[in-house]
């Protein structure tokens, strides 16, 4: 019993943070109806900017948060302007080169990383990326229960923006019905400006918190592109509520795959899950819920 | 006959290669070139023309290299029989995946291809048993020269070339090229969009598993990292395709020559020309530059996905008229 209430608190603690990065892959996905196959890399960029205000400025990592933030904004902002909006007047024959533009993109950003980190581990050492605390003979570490908390509130955040805030309100609109919105006066390239900038912060967040637990080397995009895009595709499409649900039920899958099946297998259990769900839940539970 | 002169000048020229250019380096690299032509015109022939872009032609590719391996390593029968074996097996596991993940539509099929090009990598990293897992499989060479290697290459690459030509003269290339053109109005005109889709999937398949079962005989070693790598093999194939031009018959040939070139050219830094240049000009600067170089041609495929889909988007082949008038004006400007 013990082994099981830890890898169901394992896993929504992992679940929590999963969220967040499928957060900001599924507003991309809803506003801009691509899949954004280089999420994972600018993840590790956020990282390795967290690496190195700790390395070479002794910066806390928690502290690293708004910097790398920042900077992923502008860099998502640039990558949207620059090189995604001006592919709409690309005539071309070529269907989804929005999506084969976001593979060139990561893999450039990967092999930046490379030629000025090295393919080296990096890591964070700081005193609380390994002690824990027990409940009733559970323990919590208490880095992953950090980033819970904060990726917590990055999410109620991200709620209210959306919900309230006029620019939210343009978002959704144009998430909903691009046309429809443009029509309404919306400027639908610059709210997908802005979107992209904000998915590539979610992400920044994600990774900064992430990096006290992690080792970092610059192919770690890879694989956590791949679970952004199982996590949307687990929440169904642009489902921001069912994001949330898909990073909890990845990271729950991959706990107990990996307590009950065997730590090889952490990684399948994400793709196989992904097969199952297109083939049994076309659409995610965004359809169960209705959200 | 006339619109095939050239082709024909250019296989002509390719069965003379061997003999003429008989520095062993080059006639490897030719080979290369031959295998990426069935690879790209697999790739092309699913996703130029019939507009299902695949992110997984690795899956296909590891598979017939396999399949190969496995025939000589477990049965001990001559991994050249995995060449009728290998096209065979990528359809079996195609099969499969297209009739389930066919339902998905653009992007999504897609992401499902990349999915499936994971999950062979990992099948073939952890079942040890059967496939020997990190470790590979290593089998002897069966010729010491090239030149066999280079025909059989040759003749898989003329399949390749010749059953995209022919597929898409007959009934079934208008089939293929309605759906990637809408898919809604090829379904209401009568069209089994799912089982056309099907044939074009299985038949792209085959040929990038007939190309994996050549590397398997030509290398003689893989390993799932090798075999089943997004980057080095189904972003190749991508390239291969979209450099050359997508939904173009020799698209992939040309494709499959530059991309052979380039890769070559950073690995071996501009054939040797680095190596030279540091040795002249012995500064810290310029070893450093010549370090980067080497490594960078990851870095160059991915400054060439943007750059090709920014400014060339339908390939040499099918931009041809616009490069061509670029390089004209070009001409007459200098003059």
């Amino acid at each position: 019993m013990d082994v099981f209430l830890q890898t169901l608190v394992s896993g929504v603690l992992t679940g929590g943070l999963y969220a967040l990065i499928g957060l900001g892959m599924t507003l991309i996905m809803g506003v801009m109806n691509i899949i954004n196959l280089a999420h994972g890399q600018l993840m590790m960029v956020a990282m390795y900017i967290t690496f190195v205000l700790f390395h070479y400025l002794g910066l806390d990592p928690y502290f690293a948060l708004p910097v790398s933030c920042t900077f992923l904004f502008f860099l998502g902002v640039f990558i949207q302007r620059y090189l995604l909006n001006p592919l709409m007047q690309v005539e071309s024959i070529l269907p989804e080169n929005q999506v084969l533009m976001t593979v060139g993109i990561g893999m450039v950003l990967t092999e930046i990383c490379r030629f000025i980190f090295t393919s080296n581990y990096k890591s964070v050492p700081n005193p609380y990326s390994s002690p824990t605390f027990f409940i009733g003979g559970i323990s919590f570490s208490k880095a992953m229960c950090t980033a819970f908390v904060l990726a917590v509130m990055f999410t109620v955040a991200l709620f209210w923006f959306l919900l309230k805030t006029d620019l939210g309100r343009s978002i959704r609109a144009v998430a909903q019905d691009g046309e429809a919105a443009r029509l309404m006066g919306i400027d639908a390239e610059r709210i997908k400006v802005i979107t992209m900038g904000i998915g590539s912060m979610l992400v920044a967040a994600a990774g900064t918190m992430l990096m006290p637990i992690f080792y970092l080397f610059p192919d770690i995009g890879g694989p956590f592109t791949r679970k952004a895009f199982v996590i949307t595709i687990l929440g169904g499409l642009g489902s921001t509520v069912g994001a949330i649900f898909g990073g909890v039920t990845l990271g729950l899958a991959e706990a107990f795959g990996a307590t009950y099946i065997g730590k090889d297998y952490e990684d399948m259990i994400g793709l196989i899950m992904f097969l199952l769900v297109l083939l049994f839940l076309p659409g995610g539970f965004k359809r169960l819920t209705k959200v | 006959m006339k619109e095939n002169a050239g082709p024909l000048i250019v296989l002509g020229i390719l069965l003379l290669f061997p003999w003429v250019i008989t520095d062993q380096y080059y006639q490897h690299l030719m080979i290369l070139v031959l295998m990426w032509v069935a690879i790209g015109s697999g790739w092309n022939l699913i996703a130029g023309y019939t507009g299902q872009v695949s992110f997984g032609d690795a899956a296909f590719f590891g598979t017939g290299a396999y399949a190969a391996g496995l025939l000589a390593f477990k049965l001990g029968i001559s991994a050249w029989w995995g060449l009728a074996l290998g096209g065979l097996m990528a359809v079996v596991i195609a099969f499969p995946f297209g009739w389930i993940c066919f339902r998905l539509r653009g992007a999504y099929f897609a992401l499902a291809t990349l999915a499936l090009n994971e999950v062979m990598r990992h099948i073939a990293t952890i079942w040890e048993s059967l496939t020997g897992g990190m470790v590979g499989i290593l089998l002897m060479q069966t010729f010491v020269s090239k030149i066999p290697y280079y025909y059989v290459a040759l003749v898989i690459a003329v399949i390749a070339v010749v059953t995209v030509q022919l597929v898409m003269q007959s009934r079934w290339g208008y089939y293929f090229v309605s759906i990637r053109e809408d898919q809604d109005t090829a379904e209401s005109i009568g069209i089994d969009t799912h089982y056309y889709k099907m044939i074009s999937l299985c038949l792209a398949a085959y040929l990038t598993g007939l190309a994996g079962s050549l590397y398997m005989n030509y290398m003689s070693f893989i390993d799932p990292h090798i075999v089943f790598s997004l980057h080095d093999i189904s972003i190749m194939a991508i390239l291969v395709g979209i450099v050359g031009g997508v939904g173009t018959v020799y698209g992939p040939a040309v494709g499959a020559f530059v991309m052979v070139t380039v890769s070559e050219l950073f690995r071996t830094g501009g054939f040797g020309l680095v190596d030279s240049v540091t040795k002249a000009i012995p500064y810290p600067a310029v070893m450093l530059a010549a370090k980067y170089i080497k490594e960078a041609h990851v870095f160059t495929f991915g400054v060439l996905v943007i750059l090709v889909i920014l400014f060339l988007p339908n390939g040499i082949v099918g931009d041809w008229p616009k490069l061509r008038r670029g390089l004209l004006f070009w001409r007459r400007q200098k003059a």
